[in-house]
């Protein structure tokens, strides 16, 4: 029903090319130039030209092996044990300089298991802190996910009752969305602080001190967890937004239909609200996967990867090789490798929101 | 029994309320603590942690922190360059986005559904996949200026500016918007011999309200919360925002009073600002969950 009065191909294009070409040019050119500049030996200031070098990059972050070692034998064939563990042959020697397998040269050690027998396998990475970053990655990503998720549909479904000045407490739940979350990261540092932080006074308060006060951020084992848990504070108020302006789409006569005939409360939930919150289920999920995947502000100000690179993540991995060390190539490959995930799995997502027919 | 019944009905009523102003008390003690600090010295500060007092205004209460923290670090400059830089991209991203917007929706041209499809796909990119492509394209792009060309965009308003002008949600948000108002009565206007200009001037933007606000406040947080970009761009102070700024108090010795002054100083107007406009602010989050 296009009209002659509608057509303008002049109008169209001075109305939408500033923008149409602005995005082009700092959102669409970049990600080309991430995958070009991953291909070379690109740096943000060199004196010599760049070069290409194929998948070198990507075989520099990705390099994983096994190799399985039998324990250390003295000349009676008897195990030589050390603090009673049977002692391997040292990595190093497979590693460096052997000329039996090149393809070793430079990797290190990432974990090693053992599957009961005497031998021990050795999972060996080219890099192994981009490996901890990935793992890391992962986690927060699959913890925070459903937990953050879960958390806001029941402050929604909270929020969304009837009660006397409730917009008040919605404004509350939200209110940390809007600080940014450098400003909380730092109030956080001071609340795990490990000698005087708030959290340790509350947690001795209430035991009475048989709680020891931990060093929340300065130790491995607990350094993500306590970022998962900040990170899931700042944003759960966003997400539970969401899930409200989903809850308010379903019908209420679905809700009164329910209650003449006499359902309980998990049968309403369970029959009425969770159906009809499935789209908006499937969207909250991504959004908050693909927010957990650029997770980079809490580590730069709270712990800068550390300790014992327990906190480093992918995207703190891409800017402390692109702009720390000027690694532009090494930069571009982890954001190229960023970007194949957050695809995959909005790939996933259209999968799952397929209209079935 | 029908005393027990509102009995009941009133214990159920103080155990609801009692859940969500618990639940409340966990999302507003970091930034009353905050706030309180902001007043303490910090010997005082770090003893007050360790109780409720740490939620108190009470003890050596004074705005020392505030004079002290103009004193470490050149608070002005960063809050200028915060709001400059802010108010300048939030006020072009609204004029080229909706502008975009109605030129997909409203007029009929060459390329619009290739483009538009096209603009979409980029909601799958984030920011933090083309931080360092973008990194090395600012750092070599030419700007002509009053003293001629120059090269590098590095340390400069612009640089933190004109990437962030366009982004494909915006267009997304008023494309949306747009497509819900009624066409016929544009086509009318050009009918009647109405120019684009008068349509988009005269009978889409009073209509238009909400839209423009949502994605005025949505822009708004994202540039005036900025950290990873003007961190990586802007070496020289004088072009740093406020939180990029902060890393002036953690130079040597910590004085953490003088950290939670600027810290207030940087949130309070933003808190307040949300408060007073807590629907719009609510409704801009609540509208970027409808598209999926």
């Amino acid at each position: 029903m296009a009209s002659k009065f509608t057509v303008s191909n002049r109008t169209g294009w001075l109305m939408a090319g500033p923008a149409i070409l602005l995005i082009a040019g700092f959102v669409i050119l970049p990600f080309f130039l991430a995958i070009a500049f991953s291909f070379t030996n690109q740096r943000l200031i060199s004196p010599n030209p760049t070069e290409f070098v194929g998948l070198a990059n990507y075989r520099q972050l990705l390099g994983v092996t096994m190799v399985t070692l039998e324990p250390v034998r003295d000349d009676t064939g008897a195990i030589v044990m050390q603090d009673g563990e049977p002692e391997y042959p040292s990595l190093r020697a497979l590693t460096r300089n052997n000329p039996d397998r090149p393809d070793l040269a430079g990797m290190r050690e990432w974990f090693s298991f053992s599957l009961g027998g005497e031998d021990r396998t050795y999972v060996l990475a080219r890099d192994v802190v981009f490996m901890k970053a990935v793992v890391n990655t992962f986690i927060f990503v699959l913890i925070v996910a459903p937990v953050q998720a879960a958390l806001a549909l029941g402050l929604a479904l909270l929020i969304n009752q009837r009660l006397r000045g409730i917009n008040v407490f919605r404004a509350i739940y939200f209110m940390p969305v809007v600080v940014s979350i450098v400003v909380v990261s730092l109030l956080w540092r001071l609340i795990y602080d490990g000698q005087s932080g708030l959290l340790n006074n509350l947690l001795g308060a209430i035991s009475f001190g048989m709680i020891e006060p931990v060093n929340w951020l300065g130790n491995p084992s607990t350094a993500l967890g306590a970022i998962i848990a900040m990170s899931i504070w700042q944003a759960v108020g966003f997400h539970m937004v969401i899930w409200l302006s989903g809850l308010q789409t379903i019908s209420p006569t679905l809700y009164e239909a329910a209650a003449i005939e006499g359902a309980s409360k998990w049968q309403v939930f369970r029959y009425i609200t969770w159906p009809g919150l499935r789209n908006t289920a499937i969207l909250i999920l991504i959004v908050i996967t693909m927010q957990a995947f650029g997770l980079f502000a809490q580590i730069d100000v709270m712990t800068n990867g550390g300790p014992l690179d327990s906190t480093q993540t992918i995207v703190f991995q891409a800017i402390e090789r692109g702009y720390g060390k000027q690694d532009i190539s090494g930069g571009s490959a982890i954001s190229v490798i960023l970007f194949l995930i957050v695809l995959s799995i909005s790939l996933i997502q259209r999968w799952l929101t397929r209209e079935k027919t | 029994m029908a005393m027990i019944a509102a009995d009941n009905r009133g214990l159920r009523l103080v155990t609801r309320y009692a859940v969500l102003v618990l639940i409340a008390i966990i999302f507003v003690f970091p930034l009353v603590f905050m706030l309180m600090s902001s007043l303490k010295p910090d010997q005082q500060l770090l003893q007050d942690s360790g109780n409720l007092r740490a939620f108190l205004p009470v003890g050596d209460i004074s705005l020392q922190n505030y004079t002290d923290a103009f004193q470490r670090a050149p608070v002005a400059t960063f809050v200028f360059n915060s709001v400059l830089v802010t108010g300048i991209t939030v006020a072009l991203s609204l004029l080229l986005c909706s502008a975009a917007g109605f030129a997909f929706v409203f007029v009929r041209w060459k390329g619009r559904d290739t483009l538009l499809a096209l603009l979409l796909a980029t909601l799958i990119l984030p920011f933090e996949t083309i931080a360092i492509p973008l990194l090395m394209m600012v750092a070599h792009l030419p700007w002509v200026g009053f003293d001629g060309v120059s090269w590098g965009w590095l340390n400069s308003y612009r640089v933190q500016i004109i990437p962030f002008i366009a982004d494909g949600l915006t267009v997304f948000l008023f494309v949306q918007y747009f497509k819900d108002l009624p066409g016929e009565l544009i086509e009318a206007a050009r009918v009647e011999g109405a120019s684009w200009w008068q349509i988009y001037r005269r009978i889409v933007m009073p209509l238009s309200g909400p839209i423009f606000a949502t994605a005025a406040i949505l822009k708004f947080l994202v540039m005036y919360n900025q950290y990873l970009w003007p961190l990586m761009v802007t070496q020289e102070e004088g072009y740093r925002p406020v939180m990029v700024g902060l890393q002036y108090f953690f130079q040597l010795n910590v004085a953490w009073g003088e950290v939670m002054a600027y810290l207030s100083m940087i949130t309070v107007p933003v808190l307040a600002f949300y408060l007073y406009l807590q629907k719009a602010f609510i409704a801009s989050i609540a509208s970027t969950g409808v598209k999926g």
